[in-house]
């Protein structure tokens, strides 16, 4: 029903609407040579994200999709293509290593919470560091905002002393602060157990829906990309390029009764071919994971 | 982007979600409450916490093992020495000689901890591994971050700091003895740089311990260079400075006292050779007995004060029953 599917998506993509965080990834590759032996992580690679989209990124462990937004979050240098946010060159061939800025956070797999700041301060850090808010100003806005998340109990905690469901929503609240353009997550919620995931899953839409920010989701979970997103790109395996775009026309708000609906079973089984595919590929050439 | 078609769909499910959010939002609220009633009503605080602690130290083995440890040594030493007085140990002041002599009045052997000289000693290498810690510290410290969080500082200091460090502190002693005048900066250099080696090793590794997540995160937040030197770096590598100082306030004692023994006129270092050249065997147990305890101090406060800068690692390993 309403799956459409996708080639490479430059040509297709809807032009970017109103409104900020488009990404435009053009032709991208990326290639490591750390023994001298040439490994494409990422093989010319096209992928239009529309403003304010939740984009999930599905693929094999290991395919070169931690590559893609570590090239994007201006981690890791790309080899060739060029990426766009909003019409504004990140990264190209004149200037293959993206600035890092606080217009893309990223939330990353293992969280990056600070420890040796209480979760306060881990919100507040982003708006003091970048000048724009003083130290009390900054404290006052992360309140809110963790009283927005429902953490402000736990405010003047450690990350070490809450559950990791906790952290990672302070994470994100962390990113969310500094009013991002784009939202990187890299398998946030990959250690999580099925029943803490669901309950990050609808804070993590409430927050979608609150800011409409633009989220890049890695995951390997299809239920998640399904669940969460508007577009889940499947990609193949490494080199990376997109394989399939499942578009999943799903009204929001969403919660957790669409996950028996006969219409996201229907999706979830789309996407699980194009990625068992990969799965067995991946697996066969048993290479071991890029970071 | 993608447009919504079906409406009422939509609307029902908007209205499960609200319902939905309330009631995690309530089950949230409870489970941290919950977590609070047992934090400030029930939990024990100062004296009654030092209490329940103590009777649970109590149950178990630990404190009895440590008892019987300390009987069984000091029975080996009363026997070998005082009880068989066997052969190579008669000469040897034994604990009851020493105890006796150390909490005397009118020390047979002139010197207990009463007299004046006695706290001389102890004073005066007490200050000299403050000034030589704390110098040691002031330069390792700075030069460790430096070279564990700039590849090029690292590339230009390590390599002589390599060479440099192996070189045993007795190796240095004529050397410092050479270079400086009178009785006490050889022996604060010599302290000194043992320790200094060891403070700066340790918090370069220390730094470099560091997930690489963290300095990405702080890049992401829009962190200048030095604010990623004092919310990154500095924290960051604490555990590590913090345990490469207690080992350098041990290696500290231990240079000191050979510096001490080969150059000195005060010091517990001083006061075993001083004591074995005029034979006063007593006295020199004293003070190698002496060393032992202030040394246990020293580190200890190196570790308090480890922990008190370091409340967020000593929660988190709380937690973890550490």
């Amino acid at each position: 029903m309403a799956v459409k599917e996708k080639k490479s998506s430059r040509k297709t993509a809807s032009p970017a609407v109103k409104g900020r965080g488009a990404i435009s990834i053009r032709n991208v590759t990326k290639i490591y040579d750390p023994e001298g032996v040439n490994i494409m992580a990422v093989d010319n690679c096209s992928l239009e994200i529309a403003a304010g989209e939740v984009c999930m990124i599905v693929g094999p462990s290991g395919c070169g999709k931690t590559t893609l937004l570590n090239v994007i979050a201006g981690f890791h240098s790309l080899t060739s293509g060029k990426i766009y946010l909003d019409d504004e060159l990140l990264c190209g061939p004149d200037k293959p290593l993206a600035d890092q800025g606080a217009d893309r956070m990223v939330v990353f797999q293992n969280g990056a919470l600070f420890p040796w700041k209480s979760l306060l301060d881990n919100v507040a850090y982003g708006p003091m560091v970048q000048g724009i808010l003083s130290k009390s100003e900054a404290l006052d806005k992360a309140r809110d905002k963790l009283a927005e998340a429902g953490l402000i109990e736990v405010a003047d905690k450690f990350p070490g002393e809450v559950s990791s469901g906790m952290a990672r929503r302070a994470e994100i609240v962390r990113a969310l602060i500094n009013d991002p353009k784009v939202l990187l997550l890299d398998e946030p919620y990959r250690a999580m157990d099925a029943l803490t995931k669901s309950i990050m899953h609808e804070a993590l839409l409430e927050m979608y829906d609150r800011t409409k920010v633009t989220i890049f989701f890695i995951t390997h979970d299809l239920e998640e990309a399904i669940f969460l997103g508007d577009r889940a790109v499947v990609m193949t395996t490494r080199p990376a390029r997109t394989k399939k775009i499942v578009s999943v026309k799903i009204p929001r708000p969403r919660d957790y009764k669409l996950l028996s609906s006969e219409q996201f079973r229907l999706l979830v089984e789309e996407a699980k071919e194009a990625v068992h595919e990969e799965a067995i590929k991946a697996f066969e050439a048993g290479e071991r994971e890029l970071a | 982007m993608i447009a919504w078609g079906c409406s009422d769909f939509g609307e029902s499910s908007e209205r499960v979600s609200k319902l939905r959010q309330s009631e995690w939002r309530r089950m949230s609220d409870q489970a941290i409450s919950g977590n609070e009633v047992s934090k400030t009503d029930m939990a024990p605080k100062g004296l009654g916490l030092a209490w329940y602690q103590l009777k649970k130290n109590l149950a178990t083995p630990a404190p009895y093992l440590m008892v019987f440890g300390i009987i069984l040594w000091l029975g080996t030493y009363y026997l070998l020495t005082e009880g068989w007085k066997v052969p190579r140990f008669e000469k040897i002041p034994g604990p009851v000689e020493v105890i006796k002599e150390f909490f005397s009045y009118d020390p047979i052997w002139g010197t207990s901890l009463f007299t004046e000289d006695f706290h001389e000693n102890v004073y005066v290498s007490c200050r000299r591994i403050l000034i030589a810690f704390t110098i040691a510290t002031g330069l390792g410290v700075p030069l460790g971050l430096f070279m564990g969080w700039s590849r090029k500082f690292k590339d230009y200091a390590f390599p002589i700091l390599e060479t440099l460090r192996p070189i045993p502190i007795l190796a240095w002693v004529p050397l410092a003895i050479i270079m400086f005048s009178g009785f006490e900066t050889p022996i604060l250099f010599l302290a000194t740089l043992a320790s200094f080696f060891v403070t700066a090793l340790n918090t370069m590794l220390g730094v470099e311990s560091i997930d690489e997540s963290y300095f990405r995160a702080a890049g992401c937040l829009g962190s200048k260079k030095h604010h990623v030197f004092w919310h990154v770096v500095m924290p960051g590598a604490m555990p590590f400075i913090f345990t490469g100082l207690q080992i350098s306030v041990g290696v500290a004692w231990f240079s000191l006292v050979a510096a001490e023994m080969i150059s000195g006129d005060y010091g517990l270092g001083y006061m075993i050779m001083d004591s074995y050249m005029v034979n006063k065997y007593v006295s020199m147990v004293m003070a190698m007995i002496s060393l032992g305890f202030v040394g246990w101090g020293t580190s200890a406060l190196v570790r308090w004060s480890g922990n008190q800068m370091m409340q967020w690692r000593v929660k988190a390993l709380a937690l973890e029953g550490r």
